[in-house]
């Protein structure tokens, strides 16, 4: 579906954001991109829909070489959510924001208004549909963006930082929604620094360090290995932690549980309780 | 008296058909640590507004009840005479920095405050060392990473000797090992120079084991409010999808099922802990 190929790229010629960078991506798959900040991971996702273009190497989307397709024709395969929402939303009410992108890609009236009434309940912002993007909370402008992109249902969603400043409830509605349109056969990819979302609901992680993949492959894997948690200044999450000091007392306790209910059932073994 | 105090206070934006704030009463005490917390519109950020005065001098809307500083009405302060006891950092520091090098940045806060220079110099120079800037002393902010202009951003901030720390959301562009850091650093501020701070995290993870209270909000009102692990280990927290610490809920899902441990876990480590103390038992 997308495919980079040894894409490097320079900000004003100098500062080397991408330094070679390789991957494929399947249809349908669900990846994370995660890394330190100034790794090249929003970078990245933008040579994906063409706001970047490479300045060495390939990129390949949907099996044509995305030289030759203008931003307005990437962006009908390829949609992506910026990081801040504030760069992204320009009009008067959230209703009008949703529109906006549907009617651009030539949806018909009946089509934008279905379309737009849906995703305002998916993302639980029916209540907000007439107030000013600017008038809202940050955590809901947040959502407003999510919603301009996701209600085009392109087929591959790029989200940049999607779970910054949403709550715990939020953060599992967005996760059930992504994983809703990946079960239809999208391809959904997030950069994010939120480990637990990551291991909870993505099977496939790319950790970035300096403009280069320093590994990829299935979340476990990628996200126990010592070397790359240390250059991707990633760190463990509670129950990892957890899960290690027990390993430590209780060498029955696996090291590597990562679940709530995994670690729940261990402790309940070690201390009797019924199962 | 309390260092900063809500009084029955409550805000409605102008043009906002609903309150941000509904008569919030809540006082905070010198050298306390105070996390709050809630779902994302509750009205966290407005709160951290108002500790400032940006609410109702910036942000205009209609005001009920009273918030004192120090004891200082915010109706009657502005908020370039509140900026010097209260400091307040953003989420996004590149929302804050406005100036070309680190020095310069820091400097920027008290000299528009009217510091004498020597005064000015001194703090630059205690702040850099503070907060480990040296090497980014010459350095443009937007040559930095996020992290690196987070620390500047909360170090142009403390320039100001600021009575009270407020930090709306401040680390969640971070990667993180920088979100640690900044997270240490303000328990430090906390702890070492008895520095009171109003933190407003989702992350509850990173801040529950530092802080010394909780104050949880829904819907513009303050819900409950108290030491982390009674807070966190309290039904209406779960209910509102508050990010309870993966430790804290493997704590109630075993008491669920009639396992006790002798307290309400915060961290990883303290759960194993506990676990191996309640097996020797």
């Amino acid at each position: 579906m997308i495919m980079i190929e040894d894409v490097h790229f320079a900000y004003d010629g100098i500062y080397t954001a991408l330094q070679g960078v390789s991957l494929q991506i399947e249809k349908g798959e669900c990846v994370a991109i995660m890394g330190t900040n100034g790794a090249g991971k929003t970078t990245l996702v933008k040579h994906m829909n063409g706001l970047l273009r490479p300045q060495h190497g390939r990129v390949i989307v949907d099996g044509a070489d995305a030289k030759n397709l203008s931003i307005a024709e990437l962006s009908r395969i390829v949609g992506l959510v910026w990081q801040n929402p504030d760069h992204q939303l320009f009009l008067d009410s959230v209703r009008k924001e949703i529109e906006f992108g549907l009617k651009n890609l030539g949806f018909t009236p009946e089509e934008t208004d279905a379309q737009c009434t849906q995703t305002l309940k998916n993302l639980g912002l029916e209540g907000l549909a007439e107030r000013s993007p600017f008038a809202l909370s940050g955590g809901e402008r947040k959502r407003v963006a999510l919603a301009t992109v996701l209600a085009t249902e392109p087929q591959v969603l790029a989200l940049d930082e999607p779970t910054i400043g949403q709550d715990a409830q939020q953060k599992e509605l967005l996760a059930r929604m992504l994983m809703d349109l990946n079960d239809r056969g999208r391809t959904v990819i997030v950069v994010t620094h939120d480990i637990e979302f990551v291991i909870e609901h993505f099977p496939r992680t790319i950790a970035m360090a300096e403009g280069r993949i320093v590994a990829d492959g299935s979340t476990s894997s990628v996200l126990s290995n010592e070397d790359v948690l240390e250059r991707c200044s990633l760190t463990l999450p509670q129950l990892t932690v957890a899960a290690r000091a027990l390993h430590k007392a209780f060498p029955q306790v696996s090291e590597r549980l990562t679940l709530l209910s995994e670690l729940e059932d261990a402790v309940s073994g070690i201390l009797g309780g019924t199962q | 008296m309390a260092l900063v105090e809500f009084a029955d206070f409550s805000f409605k934006y102008l043009g906002a058909d609903s309150l941000a704030l509904r008569k919030v009463s809540a006082s905070v005490n010198e050298g306390e640590y105070v996390v709050i917390t809630g779902p994302s519109g509750c009205g966290k950020t407005t709160l951290c507004r108002t500790a400032n005065g940006l609410v109702p001098h910036f942000h205009r809307g209609y005001i009920a009840g009273n918030v004192f500083i120090d004891g200082q009405n915010t109706r009657d302060a502005t908020v370039a005479k509140l900026a010097s006891t209260v400091g307040l950092v953003f989420q996004n520091p590149a929302n804050q920095l406005v100036t070309l090098n680190v020095e310069k940045e820091l400097a920027f806060g008290p000299e528009n405050l009217g510091v004498v220079p020597e005064e000015v110099r001194q703090r630059v120079e205690e702040i850099i060392d503070l907060l480990n800037l040296e090497h980014l002393r010459e350095k443009h902010p937007h040559e930095m990473s996020g992290g690196e202009q987070q620390r500047v951003a909360m170090g142009a901030t403390l320039a100001l000797k600021p009575k009270v720390l407020v930090a709306d959301e401040p680390t969640s562009n971070l990667d993180p090992r920088s979100a640690e850091l900044i997270l240490d650093i303000i328990a430090n501020l906390n702890k070492r120079n008895g520095m009171t701070v109003i933190l407003v995290e989702h992350r509850l993870d990173l801040v529950a084991k530092d802080a010394s209270r909780i104050i949880l909000m829904d819907k513009g009102q303050i819900i409950a409010d108290g030491i982390p692990r009674d807070v966190l280990s309290m039904d209406i927290s779960s209910e509102i999808g508050v990010g309870i610490p993966k430790a804290t809920q493997v704590y109630k899902r075993l008491q669920a099922k009639g396992i006790e441990l002798s307290r309400v876990p915060l961290t990883g480590e303290e759960l194993a802990l506990l676990v191996g103390e309640a097996k020797r038992r």
